[in-house]
């Protein structure tokens, strides 16, 4: 792995008439580097990724692959494979002719392809049905077949387009391993759209998550759920997504809180505890409890506005509209500001804010706002 | 047990019957039975007063293939096929790609292509009667531009045939384009994304996957073609009544002569025997050849 990165968006708009594709995107896309681009559906991850492909032409700004200009490279010239949500498999052709069918058209000799062939066919596991037709094998065969299409001409850069949004869930899981594994051992270089943050987290070195056009936070699958740059993302990332509660309910039952009027309170399920009366911060009322095995997620209505969601250890037994007191420490609290949800500095010491400061004035110049920090 | 069992199975027969019978009794009368009563009166000779109608077993076929009329007329059908088929299929196909293609008014070009089709064959062939007027028709006046004489296109048996062809297959072309049109709507472009991405130009896409997948779209359209090249003769009535000199005398229009101006109702009986047999017999090949090579989802 070099310094260089292997794939880079500098300033990339793309706009379809006067609705929004992809707006000024910046990306840096280390080589041998599992990227996954991750937002709601209109946000511009597919745009963006069929721009790196050359599906697409940008209407500014510039793309390098491998250091080399391809902003107006055909998707023929900038040696990437690409792997579709609909697997786009010619329907009249056999396996074999599916996956071998680039080399066909890019005149590889005849030994080398049925070698590479055999090679794509085992590590996809796809041994036996080479002469089968797509429509006579199962949505997880295809799939294997546009992974194996995808690998076979040993490309540095693989772009994956919603892969398995036409899987079922189990098989969902075991193929993002096997493409998770598929990546090291051929050291490829993946760009990876989804907006199932599921994949996003457990598949990714580093997650680009967008909202309207525009990249809302990138990380590491860690920091963006650690330290989510936004309401947006906080709400976005994780399973359960965290809860967000304006500051006003939050104040309204502590008596004392930093400008409650402009901050959203973020809490992520498992830094909430059940309290007896004395230790408790707020009280909530039961609303629906989810049994997983392991734990129950409890859904709280607080009772300003607004819901909680806590993780619980087993199985606990709590009837709906039954009030329980919650408890959470304050460094575990999620600041944003409210208007633009960018994130504000943390509450580790609440304490002395509520000795120090009357309510109303502290927030808002709180010094090293992360705001500047987010463009 | 096995009574019960048979009972069953005639009731559901009986069910299968009652659901066949209207397709059955229209299918006869205005089908099966012309078609066996044809093949029968092939097989008598032409009755008159004095002459009443005799078995004439096979002589009404002999004396087709001895007769010239006949030679010529069916050498005439052949090549109105052979040249109307390959040729619409290939332009509908053309103007298919082309009108599916992302170009400014794709709506009106594919109105526009598919006109000739909304016009009876009639009201088309009269248009076309003054198109090959000599002299002052629009060919003529377009071939003058270029210092061209006068050709009277319809009335020399060399042009005649052709001039023919060429009203028949603007016709088709656009009616065939339809069914390339709608099948092309069928293809997901991420086939023709895959196939940039891997590497293919427009003609290795086209070659490689666009035809395989529209095969049995052109199946069809050369069964219909077959079919329309030997029913297809309204505009003959209007433009040259077959001649001159049979020039431009087809198959059908020649049964039709037979049988309504010359009233020799046994040899248009026969002739049309042959006709469905010849048509049979390709439309059979045709499925069996190009079945194997089609590709169907």
């Amino acid at each position: 792995m070099t310094d260089t990165p292997f794939v880079q968006l500098q300033g990339i708009s793309k706009h379809w008439g006067a609705s929004l594709g992809v707006d000024n995107l910046d990306l840096s896309v280390p080589r041998g580097a599992f990227v996954v681009l991750l937002g709601p559906s209109g946000c511009g991850k597919s745009t963006t990724l069929r721009l790196i492909a050359g599906l697409e032409e940008a209407d500014s700004g510039r793309i390098l692959i491998d250091g080399r200009d391809a902003t107006y490279a055909s998707p023929a010239e900038r040696s990437l494979s690409m792997v579709f949500q609909s697997y786009a498999l010619f329907p009249h052709l056999s396996v074999a002719e599916n996956i071998v069918f680039g080399l066909k058209v890019r005149k590889i000799a005849r030994d080398d392809r049925d070698a590479r062939l055999k090679r794509a066919l085992a590590l996809t596991g796809l041994e036996g049905y080479e002469d089968r037709k797509p429509g006579e094998l199962s949505g997880g065969q295809r799939q294997r077949v546009a992974l194996a299409r995808a690998v076979v001409a040993d490309h540095p850069l693989c772009l994956m387009d919603e892969p398995l949004s036409n899987l079922d869930a189990k098989l969902r899981h075991s193929v993002r391993q096997e493409i998770r594994a598929l990546q090291r051992r051929l050291a490829m270089t993946v760009i990876y759209v989804t907006h199932d943050q599921t994949e996003a987290m457990t598949m990714a070195d580093m997650v680009v998550l967008m909202k309207n056009g525009r990249i809302e936070q990138s990380g590491s699958p860690a920091a963006l759920y650690k330290r989510p740059a936004t309401s947006f993302a906080a709400n976005f990332v994780g399973s359960p997504p965290m809860s967000l509660l304006p500051g006003t309910a939050v104040a309204a039952v502590t008596g004392h809180f930093p400008d409650p009027e402009a901050v959203t309170i973020g809490l992520r399920a498992e830094s909430v505890r059940l309290a007896g009366t004395h230790d408790a911060i707020v009280h909530g009322s039961v609303r629906q409890s989810e049994f997983l095995g392991a734990e129950t997620f409890v859904v709280l209505e607080m009772p300003g506005e607004g819901t909680l969601t806590a993780r619980l250890a087993g199985e606990v037994d709590l009837s709906p509209g039954s009030s329980v007191g919650l408890a959470w420490d304050w460094a575990d609290v999620h600041l944003f500001d409210r208007e633009s949800g960018n994130r504000l500095p943390g509450l580790s010491d609440p304490a002395a804010w509520n000795k120090s400061a009357p309510s109303g004035e502290v927030a808002s110049t709180a010094p090293g706002s992360c705001a500047a920090e987010q463009e | 047990m096995t009574a019960g069992r048979s009972h069953e199975t005639r009731r559901y027969a009986l069910y299968g019957w009652l659901l066949l019978t209207p397709a059955v009794a229209l299918m006869s009368l205005f089908a099966f039975i012309p078609a066996g009563a044809t093949a029968w009166a092939s097989l008598f000779s032409r009755g008159t007063n004095r002459r009443p109608a005799h078995f004439a077993g096979l002589d009404n076929y002999t004396q087709l293939f001895a007769d010239p009329t006949f030679a010529k007329v069916v050498t005439n059908n052949l090549l109105y096929a052979g040249v109307t088929i390959p040729v619409s299929t290939a332009i509908a196909l053309g103007m298919a790609l082309w009108a599916n293609a992302r170009i400014p008014a794709r709506g009106f070009v594919r109105a526009a292509y598919f006109t000739p089709t909304m016009l009876p064959m009639i009201a088309a062939a009269n248009l076309w009667l003054f198109f090959y007027t000599p002299g002052i028709g629009v060919i003529d006046k377009i071939a003058g531009l270029f210092g061209f004489g006068p050709t009277n296109w319809l009335g020399q048996p060399d042009t005649a045939l052709w001039a023919i062809i060429v009203v028949t297959i603007w016709k088709e072309s656009g009616f065939f384009m339809i069914f390339y049109l709608a099948a092309l709507q069928t293809i997901p472009p991420d086939l023709h994304e895959a196939a940039r991405i891997e590497g293919a130009g427009r003609w290795t896409y086209t070659r490689r996957v666009l035809l395989p997948l529209l095969m049995p779209t052109t199946l069809f359209i050369l069964v219909n073609a077959l079919i329309n090249s030997v029913k297809l003769i309204d505009h003959l009535f209007i433009l040259t009544k077959g001649g001159p000199d049979n020039a431009s005398k087809l198959i059908l229009y020649w049964i039709w002569e037979m049988a309504f101006s010359y009233f020799d109702a046994p040899h248009a009986a026969a002739m049309t025997v042959l006709v469905l047999i010849v048509l049979g017999i390709v439309a059979a090949i045709q499925f069996r050849v190009i079945d194997r090579r089609a590709h169907y989802r």
